[in-house]
Parts: structure tokens; sequence; C-alpha cells
């Protein structure tokens, strides 16, 4: 490998731990971002002929640090220091230094670096940019890429979603075990809110936004290697890892959705399916089931179907009815019934999705389940208004497409039936 | 002998590489594996699944199971490959060219006091 491939993965990998030590230093997120690229700038000037650190992510910390005093003695002349006590964790030496990235108190720079993303006043995606530039690294350009919007656009959105949090300000003191909880919590969400602008995307798109799968991966991978009993992040993880599994096998030439029951299972990524199964099985030994992990635990149940047919049904019944006591929701009830179909029939899904009718009226996927049970018990006119009310909800031409085939099956069985009369 | 060349690296550096990167290194190392076991001198080669997936028991009155691999170390093992060879410096050549696939980390050879049948995982 090159020494600046190497020098570049290990920028990456440092980043996050490095910036997250230094805002606690400084406080202030531009400055510790501005006193990371410095000390990154030095790095790629000095590693190359003097050979890298043995600890990369302490020298980025001590040499980003030291640049950091050195720009705010400089900026003494011209306004006023900042206050003594934000200054004062400076002391310390590079041994100090070293000893303290193994100490546990320095997981919460990282959670407290991402936590901050996720402030409340900012809309999802802008929390996701921000996690995006300020934790992963990605360039703006990057960003507003996968985000399909123009650079410019992107960048006004991340300086103003820094000046939100900037007034916001923030807690230094180190958590307690219920705040810690939270925050992971909130943070696990938005990793999730991100791996998801990257898997829900569709046609040309899919291919400049995979990166966001790998990078909310890569960022779960690094909570979970800090906070390494958290069950629920072990979830996430596994979701996330059981999901991207499927990638090679979801899309179509034209990039539209296959869905799960005519995916080629051969093209599943078998390395990231046995991760998420160890995972899974990992997380289920803490006995504190959460959200994630039973999302993951489905996931695991098609996972380990070799085919559709073989799909554990009655498990996945279960499954969902612990998240629906988890998590109330009716998509999660209407999912339910997939299941429920396939266990117990279509009239017994039917009866289970009639009290979803008000709240998912607008809701394409549950005209469409609705429209599918009624065609299996063969009420062809009712069937035949759901999927046309599905077909005005449809959110892709793929939805449309695939409710299409639906009603042309409809017609063709009611063209079988009229032909049977005709000849009776 | 037979050694045990363990490879250590910085996982987190390993899982930034790019994925151009990534089949880089692996194809080279694939490459000179094939080579190795053609001459036979190639046991089993394992490559282990990110540190987030281990547990550790700690032995006690009542061993504990953790989360975690074992010691929070700054390298990782993140695979081996089982060689067989005549000398000591045969071994170390072969880590060396492993080793060069990638430039960091490190490879400990180790001789193994069982010895692994080759012909038996062949």
């Amino acid at each position: 490998m090159t020494d600046l491939a190497w020098i570049d993965s290990a920028l990456t990998s440092a980043r996050p731990q490095a910036v997250a030590a230094l805002l606690r230093y400084f406080r202030d997120l531009d400055m510790a971002e501005e006193a990371f690229q410095e000390a990154c700038l030095r790095a790629l000037k000095n590693w190359p002929e003097k050979g890298p650190p043995r600890d990369t992510v302490a020298w980025l910390i001590f040499v980003g640090r030291n640049i950091g005093i050195d720009q705010t003695r400089r900026a003494k002349k011209q306004t006023e220091l900042p206050d003594e006590e934000a200054l004062s964790d400076l002391e310390d030496h590079e041994s100090d230094m070293a000893e303290r990235l193994d100490n546990a108190h320095y997981r919460d720079d990282v959670l407290r670096l991402l936590f901050i993303c996720c402030h409340p006043d900012l809309p999802a995606t802008q929390q996701i940019a921000m996690a995006l530039r300020i934790v992963s690294g990605l360039s703006v350009k990057e960003i507003a890429r996968a985000f399909l919007v123009s650079e410019a656009a992107m960048e006004q959105r991340i300086t103003r979603a820094k000046r939100a949090v900037a007034q916001a300000g923030h807690e230094f003191a180190t958590p307690d075990a219920a705040d810690r909880t939270e925050r992971l919590g909130v943070v696990a969400a938005m990793i999730y809110l991100l791996f998801n602008e990257g898997y829900s995307a569709t046609g040309g798109e899919s291919h400049v936004r995979a990166p966001l799968c790998d990078e909310a991966i890569r960022l779960a991978r690094l909570l979970l290697r800090l906070f390494p009993s958290e069950p629920e992040m072990m979830g996430l993880l596994a979701l996330m890892l059981l999901q991207h599994a499927r990638t090679a096998a979801r899309l179509d030439p034209d990039g539209n959705i296959i869905l799960l029951d005519d995916q080629d299972r051969s093209l599943w990524d078998r390395r990231a399916i046995d991760e998420g199964l160890v995972l899974i099985d990992k997380a289920f030994r803490h006995r504190r089931a959460g959200a994630y992990q039973v999302q993951a635990a489905i996931a695991a149940v098609h996972a380990r179907a070799a085919s559709p047919a073989d799909t554990n049904w009655g498990e996945i019944d279960r499954l969902y009815a612990v998240l629906e006591r988890l998590q109330p929701s009716p998509v999660i009830t209407l999912n339910r019934a997939v299941a429920v179909s396939k266990v117990g029939g279509p009239e017994a899904a039917l009866r289970l999705i009639e009290p979803l009718a008000q709240p998912l009226a607008n809701y394409f996927h549950f005209h469409g389940l609705r429209g599918a049970l009624l065609q299996q018990l063969g009420r062809g006119r009712e069937a035949r208004e759901a999927f046309d009310r599905a077909i005005a909800l449809a959110n892709t031409p793929a939805e449309a497409a695939h409710i299409r085939m639906h009603l042309d099956r409809l017609a063709a069985e009611d063209g079988a039936t009229q032909r049977k009369q005709k000849t009776a | 002998v037979q050694y045990a060349i363990l490879c250590y690296d910085r996982e987190e550096i390993i899982e930034a590489w790019t994925k151009a990167e990534e089949d880089r290194v692996i194809g080279q190392h694939r490459a000179y594996a094939s080579k190795l076991a053609q001459k036979g001198k190639l046991g089993p080669v394992l490559r282990l699944l990110p540190t987030s997936a281990a547990m550790t028991v700690r032995s006690g009155d009542q061993p504990l199971v953790v989360d975690g691999p074992f010691a929070e170390t700054k390298e990782q093992l993140l695979g081996l490959w089982i060689v067989d060879t005549e000398t000591p410096e045969e071994a170390l050549e072969i880590a060396m060219v492993f080793s060069g696939h990638k430039g960091h980390g490190s490879l400990e050879v180790r001789p193994l006091r069982e010895m692994v049948s080759l012909a038996a995982v062949a």
C-alpha cells in the first residue's frame, strides 16, 4: 500500500476520536475542526518522512491541541482570550494523553460529538449532514452528491446547522448512566436514518447514495467498540448489516426494487449476514429487548431462510408482536399482518388490519396489502378498489408497476372466470 | 516446522479502507496464499470478524462472559495463516511478503506446538 493511502485511512479513522477530544479541550466545534485539519496537514508532511507515530490518534490530538493553543495566543492580541475555564484542560503531556485514549471517559467524547449533531431543533436531514461532515469528515461536495442537492445548498445547510448547534451550548460534564443511555438512543436513531437515506435510494441514485450505508455501519461499529455491552447498539449494527447484505440483490438492472420474495439469495453477502447473526445472538444474551434487536431478529429470520418458502413466518409473527408492544405503530401491525397471512391465512390478516383503515388511509402499503388479501379471498371487486387506491398513493413508478401487475392478474382471473361461465 | 502468522493491525484503520484498497490487499494476499498452497506450505487461513462481534470468558470461580475482545489494545488480531516451512527464516520471509501487501501493522510469527495436518485441511 502506498504510504499516502495508508495515511488517508489512518486520518479518516482517527477523525471521530480526535475531533471529539479537541472539542472537549476547546469547547468550540469550529476550533476543534480547524485544529484537526491543521494536524492532518502536518501528518501528511511528517509521517511519510519520519514514519507514522505508534499512536496516530494521540499524535493528532496532541498536535491539534498545540495548534489550537498557538492560534488562541496569536489571536489574543486582536481579541480577548476565551475564559480560563474553557482552556483549563490543557496542562497534560503526551504520555498522559496516550493513557487517556484508553480511558473510559474518553468514550463520552465521541458520544458527545455525535450527540451534538443530533440537536433536536435540527431537521433529520441536517443532523445527518452534520454527522457526515463533522464526525465522518466527508467533504461538502460528497454530502451534497449523496443528498442530490447542489454543493452551495449543502454548504449553506451545514453552516446553518452549525450555527444552531453553537448557540445551543453543550454539557461538557461527564454524563451519568441515564444521560448516556439517552444520548446513545438519540445517536442510534440518527445513524439508522443515515443508513436509510442510503438504503431507500433506487435507480440512478442508488450508486451515489450507497456510501451512506457504509458510513452508518462504520459509525455503529465505532460506537459498539466504545460501548461494547449495549445490546441495542449490537441490534442496530446487526440490523444494518443484515439489510445491507441484500444490496446486490434488491435492485433490477433498471434500478427498480426487487421484493424480498423475488430476490436471488445467492447474491446476498454471506459475510455481512454471518456478522449480523452473531451480533443479534450476542445481543439477545443480555435479555434486554429493544426495537433494533427485534427488527434485526426479523431480518435474521429472512437471512436464515434458503428460499422464501423456508421462511419461518411463525417466528416473524411472534417477533412483530414483541415489536408492537415495544413500539406500538400501525405500520408495524401492518407488517405483522403479512406474517399472519402466511401463518393463519388472509382472513386473519384482514381482521388484523381492518382497524388500521383510518390511521393508514393515505398509506400506499396498507391498500396494497389489503388488495392482495382480498384478492386471495376471491373478493375481486373490493380488491380492485384497494389496488386503485394504492396506485393513486404510489410514491415511485416501481410501486405503481407492482400494483398494476396485481390488477392485470385480477383482470386475467376475471377473464378466465367469464370464459368458464360461458362454456358452462 | 509449522508457524502461525498472526496478523495484527488497527481495526478502525482497516475499516476506513476504500473498497479499492481492500480489494487490492485481499487480492494480493489470496494470490500469494494460493502460491504457497501449491507448494504444500499453506494450512488453514482464517479471517476474523470484527472485535465488536467478540465475547470473552474471564476465568474465575464463576466464569464471567463479557462483550468485546480479550484486551483493549491499540492493534487487534485480525486473522492468521498457518504455514509449514523448513526454517524460521522461510516463515519470516513469508510474513514479510504478506506485510508488504499493506505495509503497516505487525505480523507475529509463532511456532506451533501441536502440528496441524496440512493434508487434512487441504
